[in-house]
């Protein structure tokens, strides 16, 4: 989880931290303004020292069962959850409607271009219905592929989604991947079509594609203005009665699912809860059910939306609880909470957080190694979904190897290194964690399993040892305008996929399903798809397990000398264009010397590209007389030493620099 | 102060008969240093300019009105104060370089020259090179100045083509330059060098070399070619950076310096350093002493020198720079003698590093004896001899270690400043793991 960028109203937290211990206010742009910093740092320093002692605690057991519903809110990034959260908060009471509520959530540019919704706030809504008050509880649910383990365990707290599709834009990929993700939960899905405000609103076709995509009756969509307000009372009453009741028990032992956690630097880890049996209160010695230790309860409250402090949380409520927990890992999503000495079966589907995309970073400079370092131990003390584990480069020096959720997760994470920590990196290409089936006897004793994960390519094993290589896939999901279609198919096939499926969700918008091989779309396919249908078309995707893949590993030679940092890992299929194209970026980036240079992609003794880099023929031709000799020493003995740095392949002399371009995630190929 | 003019025209006409051709030898023997000595070359800078080059980024001023007589005063005050603290007692050489020191008059040539007669001793057939500019030095004038005492021209001819002379910036018409090149010729017979430019932007191979070969037909004994550099601040820069000008071609220029060389040395000539090439023998001695590590004097704002201040008790050499800015100079002339704004002792490995990068640049290289009168205990073998980098330069043959010496070869010297990167590490290497000696010559 990344849990600082989204976390709703925890989001103040993150924010004073920033205010408190940065100068980079200027730089977090989209971050806070003053207008949001103050309120930011308000709340921060109302839950710091205040709220246990100001607020009166909630006497949660007036809440019975049949009175409650827990429900998410699933959208396209730019659909309208955030307004539509707003605007149920403000309805119920929940925040002052006079308040400046819009889009209450500060985004990152790359949130905003890679079509991810932040997470929408957890709240507990208190709301009187036909002489009934019930207890809403709005879960948060990130809104992005990448995380969509986090998503599947939030949604399983609840029992219900808002699905809101945008009255203009119709269904996007997002918006099916989401939908399929409650499906498969077998919640009860309320689709949401808003915006209708707008000039171009066309509800009615929208309506008719929620019918045909996800065979949902046409008259079963809320059909709302977010912004205006329009219908939205009638989306709570229709929570009320198309959302079950959780079923759950207050008499049975506690049993408490983790859907979200953060870090508060003052209080440790403060995690978000649904109670699916028991009761718990404050002095209560709760286990983790994933790391077995045992913790005392301080505090158990509601986040309305901010953390209220409650004497007790019941079965079928959804609140947070703290209880001196030092380290995210010791609250991961999905992990099941429950009285000492009381076990209870876990409640299914927990995982550990597990890395799709790896990626090499290290500081530009060496000397930045340590802030570097520092700033990346206080991104994951949040996230504990990022691997990192330490590697060093012989041209890059020391850095790590960091895995990641998906690219998605990759970018925020770089992003907010650059945007919080002020931390420049370089960033290698991200690769994906292949797998083999070793066929040798010695490899499997070595290795002690049949079939190994290869993250790092030195360790790929030859063919000779292998029965087969496996690669990571994904489904993925493209909606697209008609006329882009052409275009689109080309460039999946361009990528190794294989088409499932293809339909049209209206007259001129199609629905393709393909199944890509995920590395063919960790470096620049979204960009791709982006520019080839003038922005219109939308990606999505989810896991789909391994398939059988002819991989090579490719070595890039030096005048014969094998370049440990560029051995890569690549589809048979792709080999000559990954060859030719590194080739190519180390003849641009190689300096001559004094001799000539090969630069050969190969696989085992085969040559599949080669450039050459002509010896250089003479120095610049200057002058040398009396007044010359200082500088002209300077400048030669800065040269020498920056030679001595040099990675040495072979006799021949490669900067840093040449590496990083090679090695660079491209961004604009 | 006073220069009398004619005690100056006094040295220079003792020395019009004494002007032979004898720098043939004198490249060979007389001319190796043996430091400390006190002997020395010495440079005087004219700092002004009729107008800006757009490739120069000298140490240049264009004035509105120059007080001649108080810079010559100012020249020979320092000369003067300079020569007395290195306790040189003779001059080999002097350099009148800048700036444009073909606009500064005759007289004051004349008198810097006689204070250094003076000062030190100046031998009648020392030689004594004045920079000149095709328009600023018409024929008579180079006649006053060869009077003043000046008996080498060095003619900032630069190119034949009056559109790259135009892109330079320069005030001459490549008439105007022969022109000026038949009367040096005619005045200092065997004793006049032609600079010339490659690598301007979008300038080819053929033409240019068409333009070497046009210069043969008309210069003298000594040729320059210079790379043009483009240098921060100068308005090429400025025009290639904004794209105005295409950047100067690298390639281009690699193939203009291989063809040229090899057509001068058709054409008879030496070629004796990286960028000098010289036939009859007429190599610049000033020059020779600047790349075999002898002692030189600088005088003029912004002039460098490197001499042992003995004058003074001193016993290491000392890198020397005088102040910049003309007025700020002449000002500390005035009140000190000298306008030194800074001078640095030289470490011995320093003073090697200088040795062998300054060496290799010419064509005889170091040679052992050479080497040994720097660094007593530690032979060229010593440092250079075991060392596997060494040995691939060699194997490349860009490089000869041999029972002469070290010396780049042919195509060795046209990279040398990659081969420097290779051999200044390894001196130092050498010079820390040498045997520690009280003796250690320096």
């Amino acid at each position: 989880m990344w849990t600082l960028v989204g976390r709703g109203w925890s989001h103040g937290r993150a924010l004073a931290v920033w205010a408190a211990g940065t100068a980079q206010r200027g730089r977090l742009e989209p971050l806070p303004t003053p207008t949001r910093g103050a309120p930011a740092e308000f709340r921060a320093w109302d839950r710091l020292y205040t709220s246990a002692e100001r607020k009166e605690k909630i006497d949660m057991s007036r809440f019975s069962v049949e009175n409650i519903r827990n429900f998410s809110i699933i959208a396209h990034v730019d659909h309208g959850k955030s307004t539509l959260a707003d605007r149920l908060l403000e309805l119920t009471g929940t925040i002052d409607k006079t308040k400046n509520n819009k889009q209450v959530l500060d985004k990152l540019q790359v949130e905003r271009e890679r079509g991810i919704t932040v997470k929408a706030q957890t709240a507990s809504l208190f709301y009187n219905w036909e002489g009934k008050q019930y207890l809403l509880n709005l879960i948060d649910t990130p809104g992005h592929v990448d995380f969509s383990y986090e998503v599947s365990r939030s949604l399983s707290a609840c029992q219900g989604v808002l699905l809101v599709v945008d009255a203009n834009e119709g269904i996007q990929a997002q918006t099916v991947a989401n939908f399929f993700l409650a499906f498969e939960a077998q919640l009860s899905v309320i689709p949401v079509i808003n915006k209708i405000d707008l000039k171009n609103a066309d509800p009615e076709s929208v309506e008719k594609q929620i019918e045909k995509v996800f065979d949902i009756p046409g008259d079963e969509c809320i059909k709302i203005s977010a912004k205006l307000g329009t219908n939205v009372e009638r989306v709570l009453q229709a929570v009320i009665e198309r959302i079950p009741p959780p079923k759950v028990h207050r008499i049975n032992p506690l049993r408490a699912l983790v859907f979200d956690s953060t870090f508060d630097q003052y209080r440790g880890v403060i995690a978000n809860v649904a109670l699916f049996d028991g009761v718990v209160s404050k002095g209560d010695k709760i286990v983790s059910a994933h790391t077995k230790k045992i913790h005392e309860v301080n505090e158990v409250g509601v986040l309305n939306p901010n953390e209220q402090p409650a004497h007790k949380l019941y079965a079928g409520q959804v609140g947070y609880l703290i209880a001196g927990m030092k380290d995210v890992t010791e609250a991961q999503i999905g992990d099941t909470l429950y009285l000492h000495k009381q076990p209870v079966e876990p409640l299914p589907g927990f995982k550990s957080a597990k890395p799709m995309v790896f990626a090499g970073m290290y500081p530009i400079d060496q000397s930045e190694y340590n802030n570097l370092k520092s700033a990346i131990e206080k991104l994951t003390i949040n996230d504990s979904s990022v691997t990192v584990h330490r590697d060093s480069s012989l041209a890059l020096g020391a850095g790590w190897r960091l895995g990641f959720l998906g690219l998605l997760h990759m970018e925020v994470f770089n992003q907010r290194l650059e945007q919080e920590y002020n931390a420049s990196v370089i960033l290698t290409t991200p690769t994906v964690p292949y797998k083999a089936v070793l066929s040798s006897a010695k490899l499997i004793k070595d290795y002690r399993e049949k079939e190994i994960t290869i993250i790092n390519p030195a360790q790929f094993p030859e063919k000779s040892k292998v029965t087969e290589y496996l690669e990571p896939v994904v489904l993925g999901t493209i909606i697209t305008p008609d006329e882009y279609t052409g275009k689109v198919m080309m460039l999946c096939q361009a990528r190794r996929a294989v088409q499932k499926n293809m339909i049209f969700i209206d007259q001129n918008r199609v629905m393709l399903k393909y199944i890509f091989p995920l590395n063919e779309i960790v470096v620049d396919f979204y960009d791709s798809l982006k520019s080839l249908s003038s922005g219109y078309a939308s990606f999505d995707y989810e896991d789909a397990g391994y398939q059988t893949a002819e991989l090579v590993k490719m070595d890039i030679l030096l005048n014969g000398n094998i370049v440990e940092e560029l051995v890569t890992i690549v589809h048979k299929d792709k080999a000559h264009s990954v060859g030719k194209a590194i080739c190519e970026r180390l003849k641009d980036s190689l300096p001559r010397q004094l001799f000539e240079i090969a630069i050969q992609a190969a696989i085992g003794s085969k040559i599949i590209a080669r450039e050459t880099v002509k010896a250089y023929r003479k120095n610049v031709l200057a002058k040398c007389y009396g007044g010359d000799i200082t500088r002209k020493m300077k400048l030669l003995k800065r040269q020498a030493e920056g030679k001595k740095k040099l990675r040495k392949v072979g006799n021949i002399e490669v900067p840093r620099d040449a590496f990083i371009k090679v090695l660079k995630t491209q961004s604009d190929k | 102060m006073a220069l009398p003019g004619a005690r100056a025209r006094g040295w220079a006409a003792a020395t019009k008969m004494a002007q032979t051709r004898r720098h043939a030898e004198g490249a060979k023997g007389s001319l190796s240093p043996a430091p400390p000595s006190p002997r020395a070359a010495l440079y005087v800078h004219w700092p002004y300019c009729e107008k800006r080059c757009s490739y120069c980024n000298f140490n240049k001023y264009v004035p509105r009105g120059v007080e001649e007589a108080a810079m010559r005063s100012c020249l020979v005050t320092e000369a003067q104060t300079l020569l007395g603290l290195s306790g040189v007692r003779r001059v080999d050489s002097v350099f009148f370089g800048g700036g444009t020191p073909s606009l500064a008059s005759p007289n004051t040539v004349a008198a810097v020259l006689e204070a250094v007669d003076q000062a030190a001793h100046l031998p009648a057939d020392s030689e004594v090179t004045l920079e000149a500019n095709p328009t600023s030095a018409p024929g008579s004038r180079l006649a006053a100045f060869g009077a003043a005492g000046i008996n080498r021209l060095s003619i900032g001819l630069q190119s034949l083509d009056d559109k790259e002379l135009q892109l330079l910036g320069r005030t001459h018409s490549a008439s105007d330059a022969l022109q000026t090149l038949a009367e040096a010729r005619r005045l200092f017979p065997g004793r006049v060098s032609v600079d010339l430019m490659l690598g301007l932007p979008a300038q080819k191979s053929g033409p240019w070399l068409r333009q070497l070969q046009e210069l043969l037909g008309y210069c003298d004994d000594h040729i320059s070619l210079y790379q043009l550099t483009l240098e921060r601040g100068t308005a090429l820069f400025t025009q290639v950076q904004r794209g105005t000008l295409p950047a100067p071609d690298p390639e281009v220029a690699a193939e203009m310096y291989q063809e040229g060389r090899a057509l001068l040395r058709e054409a008879g000539f030496r070629q004796y350093e990286v960028s000098n090439f010289a036939r009859n023998g007429a190599l610049s001695t000033h020059n020779w002493t600047y790349w075999q590590c002898g002692q030189y004097l600088g005088v003029g704002p912004g002039a460098h020198g490197r001499f042992v201040p003995q004058g003074a008790g001193g016993h290491t050499r000392e890198a020397r720079i005088q102040t910049l800015e003309p007025d700020n100079w002449m000002k500390e002339v005035t009140l000190f003698g000298h306008g030194t704004r800074k001078h640095v002792p030289l470490g011995e490995l320093e003073l090697l590093e200088e040795v062998l990068a300054m060496g290799l640049r010419t064509d005889v290289g170091i040679t052992h004896q050479h080497w040994q009168r720097f660094a007593s205990q530690l032979s060229l073998w010593d440092v250079f001899g075991s060392s596997q980098e060494v040995k691939a330069l060699l194997v490349q043959g860009l490089l000869l270690l041999d029972h002469r010496g070290l010396r780049c070869s042919w195509e060795g010297l046209a990279v040398l400043d990659s081969l420097l990167l290779t051999l200044l590490p390894r001196l130092q290497e050498a010079w820390l793991q040498r045997a520690p000696s009280p003796g250690q010559g320096g």
